[in-house]
């Protein structure tokens, strides 16, 4: 039988490139080298944070998978940087590892459209330059329409400890091979990447009465939109630190370290270093905080984070028990490093198909992000592509002012990046715009558009938006006299009114929060409504005037991308366009106007020359 | 590449003085921002119609106009234009468009009008070769200007000033994306230090604008020397071989000035000090004290003496007196006799012999290459210069109300945009190279 779209890889780029597929109605292979291993969190046991818990929001939104499973398997949520104002609230959660898999693969198993098979793939078969099949190790030919590629660290992967290094594609698990050779024969271009993972430790082996705990929010909130059904219960982690003797004896280490030595050519993330590339770049610090994170609900390992390292196992050990609280601690796994392939991801085009092969798409680790969720993101995007390209629709793009899934999809095939791509918030231009709390009203109506997101889901936007228009009616229309709401407004710090004032001029002041109208005796006819929904209704009141503001400029380059450029465009015969600009365009082919802005080396007035040829 | 919607402005006639200077304005809002700044109204003006009035800023009139009403598609880009005629001075152009800006058009970029002439259909196809190559040549020549202009030193200061506040910027993005972590944070009466620092630089550079204030004042020009050297005649013979009118420019007339002479455009403003017009035994000291202190101010200077009289050795100790100017020049009157070794030019005052002094002049005037993209960039510092201020206006507002910290690093950016367009640019990457160097972070 042959496929609408086969996926190679079963991570958590993998996954969503699946189910996405499947429920647009495709059929679809899953190929893994390991069925016990799908979804499986190669490194931290959670899931958001800055700028990832937006994109889990988003992933949500747009119909995916990822929000829903994390809700149904954490053991701890947290809505980090509550003081920093609304763009940067971020949901966090620390995840059963073993069920987050586990649910994972029963929701691929319960959908029709899915077949999985183990095996692993390392040749694919083209038409020309059409993509049409894959070959796998045990010898079995797999025809499809569309590939996606999710192969995240494994394609010739290379796990350092000290001064070993062993092929694999994770520790104890083997490398792929095939894949990039036979991409690289047909013109793509690759390089290494390294990236690195902490020991793992037995908790019972801890002292948690030497280390500082680190609670979940009192009232958990959810990553999903869709029937949210917040935590009762949660786990804590713990936070130490390590101090001079622990580095010390990582100093120890040091020649042997293939970070140090010249074993690992692989370029690192410079945000997410290891212990002793952090202890050496930043010496004039005398500890580094430690982050002790259990793994589940029914296991006792934990995962230290902070302390990724590759350094040889007997110094790690040592090292570790000089940290306050781990005096005892019995290692379950070592940390390592592990350097791998990646594909420049500039090679591809915004629906992360490739500019090369036809119906051959790339998502995850191989464009050479770091990330569940970037990775995630990548596979929605991908799967949803390869089904529209197998239903000859348009594609499916957002842009940067919808999304951080469009930021950061536009970073990499625009900029490319040369170093493992983590999100931030920084990287996007129209942050407060890109909210956690609005990721269904930008999002979910494009998905429902596609088929993606369901109905119901779209009625609980509706919902949803009808109740916040209602709230910023009752704060419109509410005045309330000084007597009423000065007590309210000495308690909240802030300056006192002489004579009646709206509800909406008053919650503009920063001091003023929508809980404290709540739970005064003028907030009666608020109680109604869900705390999202009035906590959304506050953002839109005060920051108004920033989100205008960003709409505009966001309009402003929109326009310029309503202008296409054809992908065979030869820019070469272009003498008027600068010779730096004709090389990057003919590098990164943009599809329109507006994403040729964002190319560095192409000026103004090259963007001019383009209007005149594209303009109209 | 900025946007087509918005309505843009330049000059379109060369600049410099002439009879009449045209102002070019495009785009849906041209008539309404013309509205905003003409003596009378122009809302229900029909296209192909010519108005006489006052172009205003506020209050204050600019000049008397002539100004044409052209609405789309009828004009040369098919968009709603206008054309302003003015009085030909470099001073009221750079005024006019100013002004303009103030009221939301922006400055175009080369070959814009050109470029939305095309985009509307008022240019064929077969003429987008020839556009797209003078845009091509024509930004060119600008960055060329540009680069000139930047390294003049305009920008130094707000570079050095702008780095410092992305250090700021990027340690609130710190705070922002780190601050589960184990962080410093950003120190906010820093901020306001440094925010108001740069506002008060901004605003001297805003108030002694190199270029526009050799529009508006011309150059200041001293001419200086012992009584008996002959400054008279020479100021005399200048203002006889004046190859250029003079005009009566508002703003030119405030000082007291003896005379004006105009070469290549530019004014040299020959100012009037004690003892440059009176005979020698009438000098007191608190003139002597006067013509110093006009001296010291000068842009120009130009030092007067008679070979004859002088030796090389006083001459050396005259000039070694003299203040610091931008421009000096050492004029040896009667001409025949050397001067040893000081650098000078010689003239013949008497006789009307100043070429050598006038091609001096031309020198020093072509220095400030009025053409018409020097206007255009200095109006377009000028816009940079004012929407910076306002930005850093609002990162000052902020944080007087206590906003959080995304909506401060929203207004910081803005702010950093905009000196980024005086000084080089910056961005995001910049901000988070600048995190991942100097701070220590990831769990």
């Amino acid at each position: 039988m042959k496929y609408d779209v086969i996926v190679v890889g079963a991570g958590h780029s993998g996954c969503e490139a699946a189910l996405s597929s499947a429920k647009l109605g495709c059929t679809v292979l899953l190929i893994t080298s390991n069925l016990e291993t799908i979804a499986k969190m190669s490194c931290n046991p959670a899931i958001g944070g800055v700028a990832k818990g937006q994109i889990v929001r988003e992933i949500d939104a747009l119909g995916g998978e990822m929000g829903i499973i994390t809700d149904r398997s954490s053991v701890q949520f947290r809505m980090l940087n509550r003081s920093k104002g609304a763009a940067m609230w971020s949901p966090r959660a620390q995840s059963d590892r073993h069920e987050y898999s586990s649910i994972w693969r029963q929701t691929l198993e319960q959908h029709p459209n899915i077949h999985l098979f183990q095996d692993t793939v390392n040749n694919i078969v083209l038409n020309k330059d059409d993509v049409c099949g894959v070959v796998t190790q045990l010898g079995f030919n797999f025809q499809c329409q569309t590939l996606i590629l999710t192969n995240g660290t494994f394609l010739n992967g290379l796990v350092h400890i000290g001064l070993n290094n062993f092929s694999g594609g994770r520790i104890s698990e083997h490398k792929v091979t095939g894949i990039t050779e036979k991409l690289v024969e047909l013109g793509f271009t690759t390089d290494r990447m390294k990236t690195g993972t902490p020991p793992r430790v037995d908790g019972r082996s801890l002292d948690y009465s030497l280390m500082e705990e680190q609670k979940g929010d009192d009232l958990p909130s959810t990553f999903s939109f869709y029937k949210p059904q917040p935590l009762e219960k949660q786990l804590s982690c713990f936070i130490t630190y390590t101090n001079t003797t622990v580095h010390d004896i990582l100093r120890e280490g040091f020649e042997q370290s293939p970070m140090f030595n010249g074993n690992i050519t692989g370029i690192g993330p410079r945000y997410c270093p290891s212990i002793e590339d952090k202890i050496n770049r930043f010496a004039e610090r005398s500890r580094h905080q430690i982050f002790v994170e259990p793994e589940g609900w029914n296991t006792i390992e934990t995962y230290i984070n902070g302390f990724s390292t590759s350094l040889p196992i007997d110094i790690q050990e040592r090292a570790l028990r000089e940290i306050p609280g781990f005096k005892t601690a019995r290692m379950f796994r070592p940390g390592y490093a592990i350097e791998y392939d990646y594909f420049h991801p500039t090679q591809l085009y915004h629906t992360l198909e490739t500019k090369i092969i036809n119906n051959l798409f790339l998502a995850g680790q191989i464009n050479g992000t770091t990330g569940y969720e970037e990775a995630a993101a990548q596979g929605l995007i991908a799967g949803i592509n390869a089904a529209l390209k197998v239903k000859n629709t348009e594609p499916f793009i957002l842009d940067r002012s919808d999304a951080y899934i469009g930021v950061l999809i536009d970073d990499l095939v625009t900029k490319g990046t040369e170093e493992p791509y983590r999100m931030f918030t920084s990287r996007a231009e129209y942050r407060i715009l890109l909210r956690q709390d609005n990721a269904d009203e930008r999002l979910t109506p494009l998905g429902h558009k596609i088929g993606l997101a369901s109905d119901e889901r779209l009625n609980n936007l509706n919902k949803k938006q009808q109740n916040i228009s209602s709230i910023l009616n009752i704060l419109n229309n509410t005045s309330v006299e000084p007597s009423v709401i000065n007590p309210l407004l000495e308690q909240a710090n802030t300056s006192t009114i002489t004579e009646k004032t709206k509800l909406s001029k008053l919650i503009l002041r920063p001091q003023l929060k929508i809980d404290d109208i709540l739970n005064s005796s003028i907030g009666y006819n608020l109680k109604e409504f869900e705390t999202t929904e009035l906590e959304e209704s506050e953002i839109l009141l005060k920051y108004e005037g920033y989100i205008q503001k960003e709409k505009e400029v966001a309009e402003k380059l929109k326009n310029l991308k309503h202008i296409k450029i054809p992908s065979d465009f030869e820019y070469n015969k272009v003498n008027s366009l600068s010779s730096e600009a004709r090389e990057k365009l003919n590098l990164i082919k943009p599809i329109n106007i507006g994403q040729a802005t964002q190319i560095s080396g192409v000026s103004a007035s090259d963007i001019s020359v383009l209007l005149v040829y594209f303009g109209r | 590449m900025r946007s087509l919607t918005e309505t843009i402005v330049a000059p379109a006639t060369p600049t410099g003085i002439s009879a009449i200077a045209i102002v070019r304005m495009s785009g849906q809002n041209a008539i309404e921002i013309a509205n905003a700044c003409f003596s009378k109204s122009l809302t229900k003006a029909d296209g192909y119609t010519l108005h006489y009035g006052q172009v205003k800023d506020g209050e204050t009139i600019i000049d008397d106009v002539m100004l044409s009403v052209f609405r789309a598609p009828h004009s040369y880009t098919g968009e709603n234009s206008i054309e302003i005629s003015s009085h030909g001075s470099p001073y009221i152009v750079s005024r006019i468009l100013q002004t303009l800006i103030k009221y939301g058009a922006r400055i175009a970029e080369p070959g814009e009008f050109t470029l939305r002439a095309f985009l509307n259909k008022k240019l064929d196809l077969a003429q987008a070769e020839a556009v797209a190559d003078m845009i091509h040549s024509q930004s060119e020549a600008g960055l060329q200007m540009a680069i000139r202009q930047m390294r003049g030193g305009f920008s130094q200061d707000i570079s050095q000033l702008r780095q410092e506040l992305i250090d700021f910027a990027a340690l609130i993005e710190l705070e922002n994306d780190f601050g589960e972590e184990d962080v410093e944070f950003a120190d906010r009466s820093g901020l306001r230090k440094l925010v108001n620092e740069l506002l008060s630089r901004i605003e001297q550079l805003r108030s002694s604008f190199v270029a526009g204030n050799v529009f508006k004042n011309g150059i200041n020009t001293v001419i200086a020397g012992k009584p008996n050297a002959g400054k008279s005649t020479l100021l005399n013979a200048l203002i006889k071989e004046e190859r250029a009118i003079v005009s009566d420019i508002e703003g030119t007339t405030r000082d007291t000035i003896e005379e004006v002479l105009i070469i290549n455009g530019i004014q040299f403003r020959l100012i009037d000090t004690a003892g440059l017009r009176h005979s020698a035994d009438t000098i007191e000291q608190i003139g002597v004290d006067r013509t110093k202190a006009s001296m010291a101010k000068a842009d120009l200077l130009i030092y007067l003496y008679d070979a004859a009289l002088m030796t090389p050795d006083d001459l050396q100790q005259a000039i070694s007196e003299l203040p610091q100017t931008r421009y000096r020049l050492v004029v040896a009157n009667k001409a025949d006799l050397t001067s040893g070794s000081i650098e000078h030019i010689s003239i013949s005052a008497k006789s009307g012999n100043i070429d050598s002094l006038i091609s001096e002049l031309e020198r020093i005037a072509a220095q400030f290459e009025f053409g018409d993209q020097t206007i255009v960039n200095n109006v377009r510092h000028a816009e940079a210069l004012e929407k910076s201020a306002n930005a850093l206006n609002d990162v000052l507002n902020g944080l007087d109300s206590g906003i959080t910290s995304d909506l401060v690093a929203l207004d910081i950016r803005q702010a950093l945009y905009y000196l980024g367009l005086i000084s080089g640019e910056v961005t995001n990457e910049d901000l988070l190279d600048s995190i991942f160097t100097r701070f220590c972070i990831g769990k």
